[in-house]
């Protein structure tokens, strides 16, 4: 069955650095192309996000971080997507984030990484192409 | 400056250039864009003659440097006598890596120094609490207690070096580790100097790390103020910034308007205690960026200068004319710096410090070429110290005070700056002053829209960021080293926190606790009773933790 429900997407911010420029330039261009888009705040744990992706019923997750943090928390935030079931949830990142920890980052099943400068078009492209189908 | 009858004779002059010169050359070579307009969104016109400053009044309006209105600077010969501080924020990993980097940058020449802190410093965890998993010493050094901050200021004497600190809901703190350090290398508190950053106002809406609610952020900014001018006469309390709120998107009207009505705040709330106006003002610093629009820029320092000295006198009666100088420290632009083709962020750099400089600034920091990457190498680093010593030594620009003062352009725009600011300034007092903005989301929407339409603006290649959306390099492979933090500085770090707390005299550490916890319900001055507990190595996160409990923590008002 082809829902025709908006798709809903969870910015989320983990880690304690609070450049969210980024973050709610990417929320607003999301929403702009037609999307549902819930913005976390700043300073979420990878419990609260994942309980808010929960709660939100979300088909996918942008996380946001500049603070170099992302290998001690995406792993954490993965893992609990697991534990709760949301494993057809679709994980996008973006941020300051060294090339050299991509490969580490995808195998966590972390779709795409985006780097400092990405058009928003180019994020909007691949969420469309990558949304999870719902059934 | 112009009589009328000359002003006449131009107007005409230029009416007529309009209608022949110009259509006939438009016709060869029509003009890029239908409209030209700066970050500010302000129309630029054509040509700038005369007309545009035949208000302008040489003594009344720009006066000498050195004097009142302060527009062509705040001191009579500025970079002929003393150049600006070059001054470069740093800190990584522990104290011990960070002491290093502070030393290399000392015997390359920069003459002061700037700390940056880790995540969990900032938001006032200890390196070993929940929060600070992953961060620390990552994106700053981390200061856990008195013993990080000694080891960090080894060997650098206190009293022959100024030191600012980035810091701001825990800068009580961090000052009095400062001054502790002072006490210990029997340095008298009158000659310590520097800055703490301590500019809580505009962590609500720009930088957003945020601890405690407004009122109680106020009243730890104030503390530091009023302490300040008691005891500590060369420390600048507080670093009035524009910097963070330029950088989280606002325009460069924005920064100046929302900068100029922090300080505002912090003379009223400082006044409200009791001081008098002279008693500190001439201690108040600011922080700006440069940003990429070089005369935009040069005309927002300028304009600062002049409306700061003007609300000093007008709107709160200042006699000292020191009370009135805007003395500022520029930052070039981290957000205008491109992960592709790093080096390009050198010329990027170059011309903003420039700004900087033509704008009479006091001190300086350059970014470093790989900032869109990660945090500086050593390399880089020296890289953007040479460019500001290049600009020092070898431009010629020094030679001579405010030389682009007089420009019709550049004297346009600096009015049209002050202007458009003074009516911000005037909607945000009607708004019932700064807190009463923050609390209706104002800073925060009007920055969250600016940096809406400047990423537009790149997407849709209405603005060409060299090397991002045009001239870019298909599969470009990183041409530089990255800085990478090593993983053993958070063990090292929590290893030593462990020691301090096993090591000190912890009957002391609570007794220390709880004056402080008397003195913050009793709403005093905390300074002395920070003072006192860092130095018997109360840590950072347990003092926060005591202020946490009173004030109660910010909830972030998210504005999209």
């Amino acid at each position: 069955m082809q829902s025709t429900r908006k798709i809903r997407v969870l910015i989320a911010k983990p880690g304690l650095d609070s450049h969210d420029r980024g973050a709610k330039v990417v929320a607003r261009a999301l929403r702009d192309a037609g999307m549902e888009v819930i913005y976390t705040g700043l300073r979420q744990t990878p419990e609260q996000i994942v309980e808010t992706a929960l709660q939100e019923d979300v088909d996918v997750i942008g996380l946001s971080i500049l603070s170099g943090a992302h290998k001690a928390l995406f792993p954490r935030i993965m893992e609990l997507l697991k534990q709760k079931g949301l494993t057809d949830v679709m994980v996008f990142a973006g941020g300051i984030i060294p090339e050299e920890d991509i490969p580490e980052l995808k195998k966590l099943d972390i779709k795409e990484i985006f780097g400092p400068g990405t058009p928003t078009e180019t994020i909007i492209q691949f969420v469309l192409e990558n949304i999870p189908k719902r059934t | 400056m112009f009589d009328d009858e000359k002003i006449n004779e131009i107007k005409r002059e230029r009416e007529r250039w309009e209608k022949t010169t110009v259509p006939k050359w438009i016709r060869q070579c029509p003009e890029c864009k239908s409209e030209f307009r700066n970050h500010s969104g302000m129309l630029i016109k054509r040509v700038y003659t005369p007309e545009d400053i035949k208000a302008l009044d040489y003594l009344r309006d720009l006066g000498f440097p050195g004097e009142y209105p302060f527009l062509r600077g705040v001191h009579a010969t500025m970079y002929r006598g003393r150049l600006w501080t070059m001054r470069m924020f740093a800190g990584y990993g522990t104290a011990e890596q960070t002491n290093k980097r502070f030393k290399y940058l000392l015997k390359e020449g920069e003459t002061g120094l700037s700390t940056a802190f880790d995540y969990p410093t900032i938001m006032g965890y200890d390196s070993d609490h929940s929060m600070a998993k992953g961060e620390v010493g990552i994106c700053g050094v981390a200061i856990s207690s008195l013993k990080d901050m000694e080891i960090l200021f080894d060997g650098i004497p206190l009293d022959q070096v100024t030191t600012s600190m980035t810091i701001n809901g825990p800068a009580p703190m961090l000052l009095a580790m400062y001054v502790a350090v002072g006490d210990r290398q029997c340095v008298p508190r009158e000659k310590i100097g520097g800055t703490t950053q301590n500019d809580n106002l505009k962590e609500f809406f720009a930088q957003k790390l945020c601890i405690f609610p407004p009122k109680s952020s106020v009243k730890l900014t104030t503390d530091i103020i009023e302490y300040c001018a008691r005891h500590l006469p060369r420390w600048n309390p507080v670093s009035i910034s524009g910097y963070h709120i330029r950088e989280a998107g606002a325009t460069a009207l924005q920064e100046l308007a929302f900068t100029i009505y922090d300080g505002i705040a912090y003379v009223e709330s400082t006044i409200e205690r009791g001081l008098k106006v002279d008693d500190f003002a001439h201690r108040l610093s600011f922080f700006f960026a440069s940003h990429n629009d070089f005369f935009e820029e040069i005309a927002k320092f300028r304009a600062a200068r002049r409306l700061w000295a003007k609300i000093m006198k007008e709107r709160f009666h200042t006699k000292n004319p020191r009370s009135m100088w805007m003395r500022m420290h520029v930052q070039t632009s981290g957000c205008t710096l491109t992960a592709p083709q790093p080096l390009n962020n050198i010329t990027r750099t170059t011309i903003q410090a420039l700004a900087a400089v033509l704008g009479g600034t006091q001190s300086l920091h350059t970014n470093s070429f790989d900032e869109a990457l990660c945090l500086p190498t050593e390399e880089a680093v020296r890289v953007a110290l040479r460019t500001q010593q290049v600009i020092a030594h070898e431009s010629g620009v020094t030679n001579t005070v405010d030389p682009l003062a007089g420009s019709y352009y550049v004297e346009a725009l600096t009015n049209e700056m002050e202007e458009k600011a003074m009516e911000y300034i005037q909607k945000i007092d009607d708004m019932g002053g700064a807190i009463a903005a923050i609390e209706k989301g104002f800073f925060q929407k009007e920055i969250a829209d600016s940096a809406y339409r400047y990423q537009r603006e790149i997407d849709e290649k209405k603005r060409i960021i060299v090397g991002l959306n045009e001239y870019t390099i298909e599969k470009e492979e990183c041409p530089i080293k990255l800085l990478r933090i090593d993983p053993k500085a958070e063990k090292e770090q929590i290893i030593r926190l462990q020691k301090v707390k096993r090591e000190r005299d912890n009957r002391k550490v609570k007794e220390a606790l709880e004056k402080l916890h008397y003195a913050t319900e009793k709403d005093e001055n905390l300074m002395p009773t920070v003072i006192e507990a860092v130095k018997v190595y109360v840590t950072l996160g347990e003092i926060t933790e005591v202020l946490r409990e009173v004030y109660g923590e910010y909830k972030e008002l998210i504005v999209i």
